[in-house]
């Protein structure tokens, strides 16, 4: 047997015991080494493969590093605005009933500019599922501020540390989508080890459950990392987000209707 | 006859709305076109033909719900008055961008800023050359009656889609406010899902079937190279658009020495102006652009053989004047007549003006 | 025939519902009628004015200076209206509240004790109707059928049983008119 045909029976479908979706289209990422971003995306492809909805499935895309992901998940896609996700995603799914909609957005595009649409969506409880990817900056732009910045956190427009008297406080804004009545599912996750992903795509799979079951709005924050945005090694950038991301960003489910 | 009834040109919007078998309307109330959303609201068409009316939480997410319908192929639209249209153009221009068909009704109102509840005609300026950023144009309808507003919201949506674009019916309290003999429209059904394959199928955002590539309803090129080429395939859309589009109305003008230009309420106005005018011996005309853009520039241009002047009327400081002008190129004098800040001129105040800045009396 | 009128007074007296009904009206008998209002602040309580106008031919502007007809029910819009007046034409107004009486020669001027015969019928909303039967006694332009099917239009079904009280109210209207000066 010579090396080739030994390597093909090894990796042989019946031995293969993890493969890639092809809901992940095979382009390369543009995302920097350790961004959150990827991992996020690649949760999102496995559970609509899992559950069979590709050609049922809408994303919407935010304005911010994940503007492309239209580049990265085999679905049909609208580029919203920065900041305008939601109400895209709420006409459609209103004009569209039986599709699986979804917003994806990062702190800036959800937080800071599409606060009033996100809040909104959320208190009309829209039937979509919304992906937070929170990580306490503005990464597209090269690392400014963001509303969930924490305090003392160097960024670009806050050279000397976020000054919470100038700049108010890193905003919980799950802790408020939570409380309204329109919201079924709020959780905060993160995505750094293999336990979390698993915890993440469970998470991903109960909304989509949940928008097929026409139970209104799921809302699921990520806690992530931008080391280009925070100026540290991938490895670095982690330590630093379970040291200070999660004491403030506590993980965890919020709100399960 | 038709379903003949006296109503009010908002009114009409949202009947005519319902009856072309539009799928979605998204608004934000603001005087004076809040009848609009009204009309809807107490017509319940989600009922009668599953048409989703919703009110948002702001102009900028109506636009963006907009946005989002327009993306599955569906026939949306918006309505809005002046400040309110402001806050649009960003939707609008990513609208643009995006090559997707829309409805956005404007009922102008004085400005600039909050300014005034009052009629005007001063966001022409806001609606043929821009508003928002970007080489882009609208398909720019001005009704003059309570009969258009019936009339151009289902060619607005034929002309939207087309061409993969947005229109505006670009309109003000006047007729948005006054109530007129109308004959409505036979009602269409919406599209079925089926049909909007059909018709949209290859790029709106649907669900991604095995049979295709996925659709991506974006703005976005980031390579300047395609982005130039993508907007040379605007231009040349817009330039088709001036060819086969231009629709304007000719009043009295086969004998006219002198004319008069005004769209929507101006050109009713002007319309009387023309009769007292008459009275007085002085043959005037009218020539009334229906399409702002595309702009009537031939049809001025073949008067010019036979005017000696032209009055342009609007309730703005000058703003259609300017294209007026670049259409006459010089060849005979163009003035400007205009009301504004809400104040509606009267038929003896343009004739007037003819006098007086046209015959030099 | 074109016929252009404003009719001007206070908010709240069924100025505009009275302009309503003339055009539908108008529809019944296959004319062209446009109904233009004053709106905004002037609404709330103050002066509320309609141009109404009824013609045999496509409508110019509906927004006017100069009126066939002026129907007037308070002094403010007598102030504002009375030179508005076509010479010629015909102004008709309800004396009630009136401290300047029109004195123009060039035109026909007639009056209706609306407020007055309204307290009589027992029904203050029968106002508008009284004056449009005085408006009608000297300006035939609509026959009673046609404003009766215009009422039929213009009212939503549940007050369709007011008709016959709004019939009754342009009956004495039409019966009350006095002429103050003709040409
Ligand atoms: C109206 C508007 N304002 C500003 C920008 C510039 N801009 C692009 S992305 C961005 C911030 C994105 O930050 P975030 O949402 O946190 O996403 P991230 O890149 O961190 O994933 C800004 C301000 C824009 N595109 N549009
Ligand atoms: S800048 Fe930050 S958010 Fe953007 S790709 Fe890089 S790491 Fe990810
Ligand atoms: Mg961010």
């Amino acid at each position: 047997m010579t090396a080739t045909t030994e390597i093909n029976k090894i990796i042989s479908k019946e031995n293969l015991v993890y493969g890639k979706t092809s809901v992940l289209l095979d382009n390369e990422m543009h995302y920097c080494p350790g961004c959150t971003h990827g991992v996020i995306h690649k949760v999102i492809a496995e559970v609509i493969d899992e559950m069979g909805i590709q050609d049922k499935t809408i994303g919407v895309s935010p304005v911010g590093c994940s503007v492309l992901a239209y580049n990265y998940i085999d679905i049909d896609w609208q580029q919203a605005a920065h900041g305008r996700a939601p109400a895209l995603a709420t006409a459609t799914s209103r004009l569209m009933p039986g599709k699986y909609v979804f917003t994806y957005q990062g702190d800036g595009d959800l937080a800071s500019i599409g606060c009033a649409e996100i809040i909104h969506a959320c208190n009309r409880g829209e039937n979509i599922v919304v992906f937070f990817v929170n990580n306490a900056i503005y990464g597209m732009t090269g690392g400014q501020m963001a509303p969930t910045t924490l305090e003392g956190q160097v960024t670009a427009t806050t050279p000397y540390g976020r000054d919470c008297k100038v700049t108010g406080f890193p905003m919980k804004i799950t802790e408020m989508i939570a409380m309204l009545p329109g919201t079924r599912f709020v959780t905060r996750q993160s995505a750094e080890t293999p336990g979390a992903v698993r915890k993440l795509k469970k998470a991903a799979q109960k909304a989509f459950e949940n928008t097929r079951e026409n139970k209104g709005l799921s809302f699921i924050e990520i806690v992530g990392t931008c080391s280009s945005g925070w100026k540290l090694s991938p490895v670095k950038s982690n330590e630093w987000m379970k040291e200070n991301m999660f004491a403030y960003y506590p993980l965890g489910t919020l709100k399960d209707e | 006859m038709g379903d003949v009834r006296l109503m009010k040109g908002n009114e009409v919007i949202a009947e005519a709305a319902i009856r072309c078998g539009c799928d979605g309307y998204f608004g934000y109330p603001i005087t004076p076109q809040s009848e609009i959303m009204e009309t809807l609201m107490i017509r319940r068409p989600q009922e009668e033909t599953g048409m989703v009316v919703l009110q948002a939480e702001s102009e900028v997410a109506a636009i963006n719900m907009v946005y989002g319908g327009a993306s599955c192929g569906k026939k949306v639209m918006t309505s809005s008055s002046s400040p309110g249209i402001s806050l649009k153009a960003e939707g609008i221009t990513y609208l643009a961008g995006a090559e997707l068909p829309a409805l956005i009704v404007n009922i102008v109102r004085g400005g600039p800023g909050l300014g005034t509840i009052q009629p005007a005609q001063s966001d022409y300026f806001q609606a043929v050359k821009g508003g928002g950023h970007g080489d882009y144009k609208l398909i720019v309808l001005a009704p003059a009656s309570v009969q258009e507003m019936n009339d151009f919201v289902d060619l607005s949506f034929k002309l939207a889609f087309k061409y993969l674009n947005p229109a505006m019916i670009l309109s003000d309290g006047v007729i948005g406010q006054m109530m007129e003999k109308v004959e409505l429209s036979d009602f269409k059904p919406r599209w079925t899902a089926e049909e909007i394959k059909k018709i949209s199928g290859s790029w709106a955002t649907i669900g991604k079937t095995a049979d295709r590539e996925r659709n991506i309803s974006t703005s976005l090129d980031l390579d300047s190279a395609k982005q130039e080429i993508f907007n040379h395939k605007l231009q040349a859309k817009y330039r088709a658009m001036e060819e086969n589009e231009v629709r304007f109305e000719k009043i009295a003008c086969d004998d006219a020495e002198y004319l008069f230009v005004a769209y929507g309420s101006s050109a009713r106005i002007c319309q009387k102006a023309v009769e007292q005018a008459r009275e007085k011996g002085i043959k005037v005309g009218l020539l009334r652009p229906i399409t702002l853009f595309p702009y009537p520039t031939k049809a001025i241009q073949e008067m010019l053989k036979d005017v000696k002047g032209i009055l342009s009327v609007e309730m703005s400081a000058g703003q259609m004047v300017e294209d007026v002008r670049l259409a006459v190129n010089g060849k005979v004098p163009v003035e400007h007549f205009g009301r504004y800040g809400g104040i509606i001129p009267t038929p003896e105040e343009v004739v007037e003006a003819l006098e007086q800045k046209i015959l030099g009396k | 025939m074109t016929e252009e009128i404003i009719i001007a007074g206070f908010g709240g007296q069924g100025v505009l519902s009275m302009g309503k009904i003339l055009a539908y009206s108008g529809i019944m008998q296959n004319q062209e009628v446009s109904w233009m209002p004053s709106y905004g602040p002037e609404m709330r309580g103050g002066t509320a004015n309609v141009t109404v106008i009824l013609s045999d031919d496509r409508i110019s502007s509906p927004v006017l200076k100069k009126f066939d007809t002026a129907i007037i029910l308070n002094q403010q819009s007598m102030d504002k209206f009375v030179d508005e007046v076509k010479p010629g034409g015909t102004l008709l107004y309800d004396p009630n509240g009136i401290t300047h009486h029109p004195e123009r020669k060039d035109i026909n001027i007639y009056r209706i004790p609306g407020a007055a015969l309204a307290a009589e019928l027992g029904n203050p909303q029968t106002f508008n109707m009284i004056i449009m039967g005085g408006f009608l006694k000297v300006k035939p332009i609509v026959l009673l059928e046609n404003v009766k099917k215009g009422l039929e239009k213009s009212l939503p079904e549940r007050h369709h049983k007011l008709i016959p009280l709004n019939i009754e109210a342009i009956q004495k209207g039409s019966d009350s008119v006095e002429t103050v000066h003709t040409i």
